[in-house]
């Protein structure tokens, strides 16, 4: 069942492909109902899943039998977070692109092509496999802003690109020498993510390699100081763009991280523990105060997510299974929260007012004009603040709790972060939508396009999201904590001290 | 042995040589007062005709045949390997029909299957004088067809200096093979390396092997010889510069990597980091990591498609060299899938170039503005190509790139001593996506020029380019499907 959401999507890019270029309307359609069923997929596959705990393989054949590597698709509690999470992401970032006129059909072809490439990562137990499908997720990217972007579109475009690039390269780099030393230490090839993880690997080796696959999966994710694509890339992109770079792509570099750095190289983690907690603290205070004085509202945004990713990152690198846990819960979080954000910001806001600065949005009231985009924001705004009754207040809780433990100071300084994020979601909000400025000369004389339905059930749809996992995190901590404490787990060697 | 039996042996090079005299006699005989177009269409239709009587001459030897001592060896690879040179060369005959640069044009179709006759009698050598004569058949053919367009002054400067630059790695291979034969006293690769064990590397064999690579590295583009090729793709006219790029290298890299595997045996030395020994993989490895850096660093600055394509070319010989120096039995197929999905690949994007070229007047990044829409097939087969040059998986690029970085870093054993060309060639590779992005950025991101036209493509053309894209695709789904022969 789960294998179907990578099917459905590649589907779904296929019969727009195949539709006339003036079909604007069906393009839209279909890709809606591409993304519903895959969505429908994901969390039927994840409610019959037996066990969360164990690795349940879906479909396992040889692919390139010379180099051990195979046709491979598992799931394990994270991956099925993370499936229902691009699920959600897919149909709501649809929902709030219901209004490109130009190239309809390219730009939802380009959309169902990334999403594909989402789920075949969170679902890839092969090495090669999961490479295979995080690089296919770059050339949607690229077109999806370069191409229906806007502020300096060419330029983001191409530095996400790059960055992206260069980051796979150095997981490459790290696959193929993990890959050759596996080989001699066995005596057989093999990119089974299960069996590399079961590898002893020298701990010299693990030295210098860790940090090449953890930094180049660390990009994506937005560490520091690597994170700059981040905030430009988020800007060009259009609304639907910036929704998936933040709902799921960012969390693609989060899972590599986990899954693949650290699972494979336990030692090298526990040797770059400390500068990774280092590295994500940095990145939280930055982006929380860098959001603190941006003049565009997408930019605030833009950098709130680079210091979100950094309480994943932290909780990476705790170590132990509270924090680990909790990380995984705020890239759920994290992924619905942003969507949304980017959502009011640029399909409601933007696209309307045709401003995204605040000096123009003050004037404008739009509070009044639109008060639903107001609520909106106020709701996602107090969610992202980490609000009880949130998911982010539980994720973010968890996280801290963990790295109370290995790194007291850090999670003093990373409250910090917490509390500069409520003053620059207080600043937004007020600046953006209550402001007393008064409609200056700029005034709008016409009237707004109202709020349109798709916009509507998007939004309530994640706000319903994070409140559901904000009442009951139970629902997916039952199938990431399984999964972090079975000691067959691949997790298992990470969180128990493994051979150092 | 008696002729007939040499003749049977070499079936599929003689069916072409007739196909040539052929193709030659029908255009001179009944096509005289015909147009371009129609010569063209029946010149290549018959080129292609005998290219598939050869096709079925390479599959009637089975097992291992050597009659006639290293000069003409008939084995399976040998025989996939001619096989892979004919459809290359079917493939080069499809985009050139809509050509109209020559008037010559039963000419040009038996030089290109002269061309590939010297190709594939190379590719069955393994004696010195049978590789040099082969290699020269091919290259006259090569610097002619690069000459092509007489009507365009760049395409005789481009022949000329292909030409001189050709003729002075004539001389260095010839002088290599020399000294081979005078310290061996023979000229059968495995019997120069019988005679070669133990001796040691002296002075004489290490220039044995300077020339030798001075004279291959010329052939297959590689810097510091490299000088040539970015005039020649561009100079020539497009269908030339393809099979240039494709079946060449082919060829070329086969018999490179025999030639130092086979005949250098026991001469390797090591370009292990901190552990360097004289021997031609120090050279080799040199001479890679320069063609990987500055190829992929000029290629940026092109504002020509052709020249870009070139020199993106000589980063390839750089990566395609990592799969000579790793020097294992898996890393042999691993270069072999590497070339024969890249001679495909860029034979493709020539292809595409072809048309551009056609409607627009011109290979310059500018004229590819809005391609999406004005051929929107066209453009995705060129978005399958540049996707698969820069290593985008899952396209056959990729998958050849992942085989020949990992049989280098697996090359000794677990050490990773080569790993330091591999991280290189894998850093060098990101930066290749940017130059292959600005394409295709031309194609998909900006408008073309108002009231720009369709472009129309030739059907053949069309077929011919589709069919290189589901293959490139194919290749790079399932491998096996090529990796089972080599």
């Amino acid at each position: 069942m789960l294998a179907w959401t990578i099917y459905i999507s590649f589907i779904g890019v296929l019969v727009l492909m195949l539709l006339p270029r003036e079909a604007a309307r069906a393009a839209r359609i279909i890709a809606l109902l591409t993304a519903i069923a895959g969505c429908v997929a994901a969390f039927a596959g994840a409610v019959q899943q037996p066990n969360p705990g164990e690795v349940t393989t879906i479909v396992k054949i040889p692919w390139i039998p010379a180099i051990g590597a195979s046709y491979y698709l598992a799931a394990d509690g994270i991956s099925l977070v993370l499936v229902v999470l691009t699920g959600l992401a897919a149909v709501a970032g649809i929902l709030f692109s219901w209004n490109i006129e130009k190239r309809t059909k390219e730009f939802f072809a380009f959309y169902l092509a990334l999403i594909g490439g989402v789920y075949g990562v969170f679902l890839s137990f092969d090495v090669l496999l999961l490479f295979v499908f995080y690089e296919l997720t770059i050339i949607p990217k690229y077109f999806l802003i370069a191409r229906w972007g806007s502020t300096r579109k060419e330029y983001g475009a191409m530095k996400l690109a790059l960055y992206s690039f260069v980051g796979s390269h150095l997981v490459l780099i790290g696959l193929i020498a993990a890959w050759v030393v596996a080989r001699a230490q066995t005596g057989h090839a093999t990119l089974d993510l299960m069996a590399l993880s079961r590898v002893s690997f020298p701990l010299g080796f693990q030295h210098w390699v860790f940090p090449l696959v953890f930094v180049g999966f660390g990009i994506l994710a937005g560490l520091w100081p690597f994170h700059t694509w981040a905030p430009t890339g988020h800007v060009a992109a259009p609304t639907a763009g910036s929704m998936l770079l933040a709902g799921v792509v960012m969390k693609l570099g989060a899972y590599g991280c986990l899954r693949v750095a650290m699972v494979l190289f336990p030692d090298g983690v526990r040797m770059w523990q400390n500068e990774i907690a280092a590295l994500a603290v940095i990145g939280i205070i930055y982006g929380a105060g860098a959001a603190l004085v941006q003049k565009d509202f997408k930019f605030v945004i833009g950098y709130s997510s680079v210091s979100h990713m950094g309480f994943v990152l932290l909780g990476l690198a705790t170590l132990n299974t509270i924090g680990l846990s909790g990380a995984v819960l705020q890239m759920f979080s994290h992924g619905i929260i942003a969507g949304l954000l980017f959502a009011v910001v640029g399909r409601m806001v933007y696209d309307r007012t045709h401003t995204r600065d605040f000096k123009d949005l003050q004037t404008m009231q739009l509070g009044r004009l639109l008060p639903f985009a107001g609520v909106t924001f106020v709701l996602a705004g107090v969610a992202s603040m980490g609000l009880p009754g949130f998911s982010g207040f539980v994720a973010e809780l968890q996280v801290l709790m963990g790295a109370w433990k290995v790194f007291p100071v850090a999670t003093i300084l990373s409250g910090l972060g917490i509390i500069i994020g409520v003053a620059y979601i207080l600043r937004a909000v007020q600046k953006a939508f209550y402001s007393d400025a008064g409609p200056g000369e700029s005034g709008h004389d016409h009237p707004l396009e109202p709020i349109s339905v798709p916009e509507r059930i998007g939004a309530v749809m994640l706000i319903a999201a994070s409140l559901v996992i904000g009442l009951f995190p139970g629902l997916l901590l039952n199938w990431i904590q399984p999964c972090l404490n079975s000691p067959l787990s691949m997790f298992a060697r990470l969180l128990n001290g493994g051979g150092l | 042995m008696n002729y007939l039996e040499v003749f049977q042996l070499a079936a599929p090079e003689a069916a072409l040589t007739l196909t040539v005299l052929l193709v030659l006699a029908v255009d001179l005989i009944t096509l005289r007062g015909e147009s371009i177009e129609r010569r063209f269409q029946t010149g290549a239709l018959v080129s292609i005709i005998g290219c598939l009587m050869a096709v079925i001459f390479t599959f009637t030897h089975y097992g291992r045949t050597d009659p006639l001592h290293g000069l003409l060896v008939v084995d399976p690879l040998a025989n996939f390997l001619k096989l892979v040179l004919l459809i290359l060369t079917i493939f080069t005959m499809l985009i050139s029909v809509s050509e109209k640069f020559t008037e010559h044009v039963g000419e040009y179709l038996a030089l290109v299957l002269l061309g590939t006759i010297g190709l594939m009698l190379l590719v069955s050598a393994e004696d010195l004088l049978m590789i040099f004569i082969s290699l020269e058949l091919a290259s006259l053919s090569l610097y002619i067809l690069t000459a092509f367009n007489k009507r365009n002054a760049r395409s005789s400067e481009a022949a000329l200096k292909y030409f001189l630059f050709g003729g002075m790695s004539a001389a260095f291979l010839l002088f290599g093979f020399s000294l081979l034969y005078g310290l061996s006293g023979s000229t059968h690769l495995p019997e120069i390396a019988g005679a070669l064990k133990g001796r040691g590397l002296d002075p004489l064999l290490l220039v044995a092997i300077v020339t030798t690579v001075i004279g291959f590295g010329f052939k297959v583009a590689a810097v510091p010889f490299h000088l040539w090729a970015p005039d020649a793709y561009e100079g020539a006219p497009t269908p030339s510069a393809a099979f240039i790029a494709s079946g060449s290298k082919v060829a070329s890299f086969y018999i490179l990597a025999k030639i130092l595997t086979l005949g250098f045996a026991g001469a390797e030395g090591s370009a292990v980091w901190h552990g360097y020994v004289p021997g031609w993989t120090p050279v080799i490895a040199v001479v890679a990591a320069l063609s990987m850096v500055l190829g992929n660093l000029t290629a940026i600055v092109q504002s020509s498609v052709k020249r870009l394509l070139a020199y993106s070319a000589i980063a390839h010989a750089g990566y395609m060299l990592l799969g000579v120096l790793a020097n294992t039995p898996s890393s042999r197929s691993a270069l072999l899938f590497y070339v024969i999905t890249y001679a495909l690949t860029v034979l493709g994007a020539f292809g595409v170039v072809t048309v551009v070229e056609e409607a627009t007047g011109g290979d310059a990044l500018a004229n590819f503005a809005g391609l999406s829409r004005r051929a929107p097939g066209l453009s995705l087969c060129l978005l399958v190509f540049l996707l698969s040059l820069a290593g985008i998986p899952p396209l056959a690029g990729f998958i050849g790139k992942f085989f020949v970085f990992s049989a280098a870093a697996g090359a000794n054993a677990g050490h990773l001593g080569l790993l330091w060309l591999v991280i290189l060639a894998i850093l060098m590779s990101a930066v290749s996506f940017y130059y292959y992005l600005q394409v295709l950025k031309q194609a998909y991101v900006l408008d073309a020029p108002e009231n720009a036209p369709a472009i129309k493509v030739p059907p053949a053309t069309m077929f011919a380019l589709v069919l290189l894209a589901v293959l490139v695709v194919l290749l790079g789904i399932a491998p096996g499907l090529l990796l089972s022969h080599l």
